[in-house]
């Protein structure tokens, strides 16, 4: 197996017996003592889709909308004032947490799925060099998430750019076999994502950076299902744009972030157009506010961005190298554990290395919608379907997968139950 | 258990053992997928005058879909098109019913047994994929060859 060191990802190995007290961790989670159906304890295996919140998060939302509620950036009043410096404070937050050199550098969006829009957005309207038109080529991989394809197909169409990606190996990793025929001089951007959220693959970062900066393409990240369960260092990463999403993370819904680098901020225009983004306006024409505000158009999602505030302090507090550890200790678990089970067979990595926290496999011919439906019968919840990566399970052939994924509040004793649970799918269908 | 009420006995013999299932002649031909779980068939509509002669279907699915198309192959075969459509509508009614109703058993026979997926509002679309198919089949067929009334 190539072992590609990861810049920004700091997984530290011989992780003690648990990284985390798990105990107090789910105390802090209200959601987690629910009891569904019979007196079944909810097993939530589904924080790729969507991650829990804890207390601290909904109280932080909750404060400032009993104490501090007023629009941003627009009043003298106190509450006004207070609000601007909680949602500021926020981007400051954020700005930390990737290790950005400067908080100008971080947008709020609505989800990844707008940050990578937006990407998508400045580089079709962009000037040279950085315009793609029918003449470019634009590269991403077999193994993104709808968000980080559609996107691209849409600017592909609009301006006649081609369309290009790395196809994917039997083992679900990334062939980059042919690298120097995907990526060309003609190639303007490189858009990846860093941890599937179908395979768990954890993708060497830096051969295709490398790659893209010898041939002087942007680089995009997708960084939706690392941010919220590894160390992430968007200067260690030399990409020149990182998207993620809170909800995975802790945060509310409705709130996502684009890191970009400044100078390409400053060059590239807005998508948008609104309130907040403006310098000043006439009835011809308009000039712009310095990033980030050219490019949060409108009353931004305020109690969204002061929940996600909440949510990294939360996080940091613990320490991601602390989340990683654990993690990578339920995977090693949930791996070893998944191949008793006759029949299953994982797609994608059937070892915890290089490896995120979401285990997608099949059961037989047991089809994952039944597989999803019995596990809820027994409080378990998993995704099934292709988890917005159709391409995927087109690859390897199958409709769709059931995923477990786990986070810091996931338990063994919660793998176990998943593993029950699919001893009782076969015997229900078998 | 409570999933005993959505996988019944007869839903899972059907799933086990589906009727007509294979792609023969037809009159027009149908793809619909549920994009929401990726459960997806091609279904095959012959008609012969106002008969219901024959529905062929290629699917793959979970059980609730594949037992679904199974059952509506059963129901609908030599029925005349209006009675077909009839049934159509009643277990279209019966899925939409979110648990309320059990269906008429005169009208639907076996169909029944989906009277529990209405509780699953996930589920009701596959309950629904053949039966929608077959719907957009048969409106298409009749576009092409108009049924005679017979004297």
């Amino acid at each position: 197996m190539i072992h590609t060191p990861r810049p920004g990802l700091v997984v530290p190995g011989g992780a003690a017996a648990s990284a985390l007290d798990t105990d107090a961790i789910r105390k802090d989670f209200p959601i987690l003592q629910r009891v569904l159906h019979d007196g079944k304890p909810l097993v939530y295996l589904d924080s790729a889709a969507t991650s829990q919140k804890p207390r601290q998060v909904l109280d932080a939302v909750n404060a400032y909308y009993e104490q501090h509620n007023a629009n941003v950036h627009r009043g003298v009043h106190t509450l006004a004032e207070e609000a601007t410096a909680l949602y500021e404070g926020a981007r400051d937050k954020v700005a930390s947490f990737v290790n950005a050199p400067s908080r100008d550098e971080v947008i709020f969006t609505k989800n990844a799925s707008e940050s990578l829009n937006l990407v998508a957005n400045m580089l079709g309207w962009a000037d040279e060099p950085y315009r793609v038109d029918a003449d470019s080529e634009i590269v991403i991989t077999e193994m993104e998430h709808h968000s980080n394809i559609v996107p691209w197909q849409l600017l592909s169409q609009r301006t006649g750019a081609k369309l290009k990606w790395f196809g994917l190996t039997d083992d679900g990793r990334l062939d980059l076999s042919n690298i120097d025929e995907i990526i060309t001089e003609k190639t303007k951007v490189v858009s990846f994502v860093l941890v599937s959220n179908i395979l768990g693959t954890i993708n060497p970062v830096e051969a295709i950076v490398r790659r893209a900066q010898d041939v002087g393409a942007l680089v995009v990240i997708d960084a939706s299902q690392a941010a919220p369960h590894m160390p992430l260092d968007v200067q260690a990463l030399e990409a020149d744009f990182v998207a993620f999403t809170g909800h995975k993370m802790l945060a509310p819904t409705g709130i996502g972030v684009l890191w970009g680098r400044q100078e390409l901020l400053e060059d590239l225009p807005p998508f948008l157009g609104g309130g907040e983004m403006i310098e000043t306006v006439s009835m011809s024409s308009s000039t712009y506010a310095p990033a980030p505000h050219k490019f949060e158009a409108g009353t931004p999602p305020i109690s969204q961005a002061i929940g996600l505030g909440a949510a990294i302090d939360y996080l940091s507090a613990i320490g991601m190298e602390n989340i990683a550890a654990h993690e990578k200790e339920i995977v090693e678990y949930a791996v070893r554990r998944l191949q008793e089970v006759p029949d299953l067979k994982i797609i994608g990595p059937d070892t915890a290395e290089d490896r995120g926290a979401a285990i997608s496999f099949t059961l037989g011919d047991i089809h994952p919608h039944d597989v999803g439906q019995v596990l809820d019968e027994q409080g378990i919840a998993v995704r099934v379907g292709h988890h917005c990566a159709r391409p995927v399970c087109l690859r390897y052939g199958i409709p769709a997968t059931t995923r477990a994924s786990f986070y810091l509040y996931s338990t063994e004793a919660e793998v176990d139950a998943l593993i029950d649970g699919l001893h009782t799918v076969r015997a229900f269908f078998g | 258990m409570k999933m005993d009420s959505m996988y019944q006995e007869i839903i899972l013999d059907h799933y086990k053992h589906p009727h007509g299932k294979g792609l023969r002649d037809g009159d027009a031909e149908v793809h619909h997928v549920n994009p929401t779980c990726g459960d997806e068939i091609t279904l095959r509509v012959r008609l012969d005058g106002s008969t219901v002669a024959d529905i062929s279907y290629d699917s793959q699915g979970c059980s609730i879909s594949q037992a679904s198309a199974s059952v509506l192959n059963d129901l609908l075969v030599g029925k005349q098109i209006g009675e077909a459509q009839q049934v159509q509508e009643a277990f279209l009614e019966l899925m939409q019913s979110k648990g309320q109703s059990e269906g008429d058993e005169e009208l639907l026979e076996d169909a029944i047994a989906f009277a529990g997926v209405s509780k699953y509002p996930a589920r009701v679309k596959c309950a629904l994929l053949s039966w929608m198919a077959w719907k957009d089949a048969t409106a298409q067929a009749l576009a092409e060859t108009p049924v005679r009334e017979s004297a």
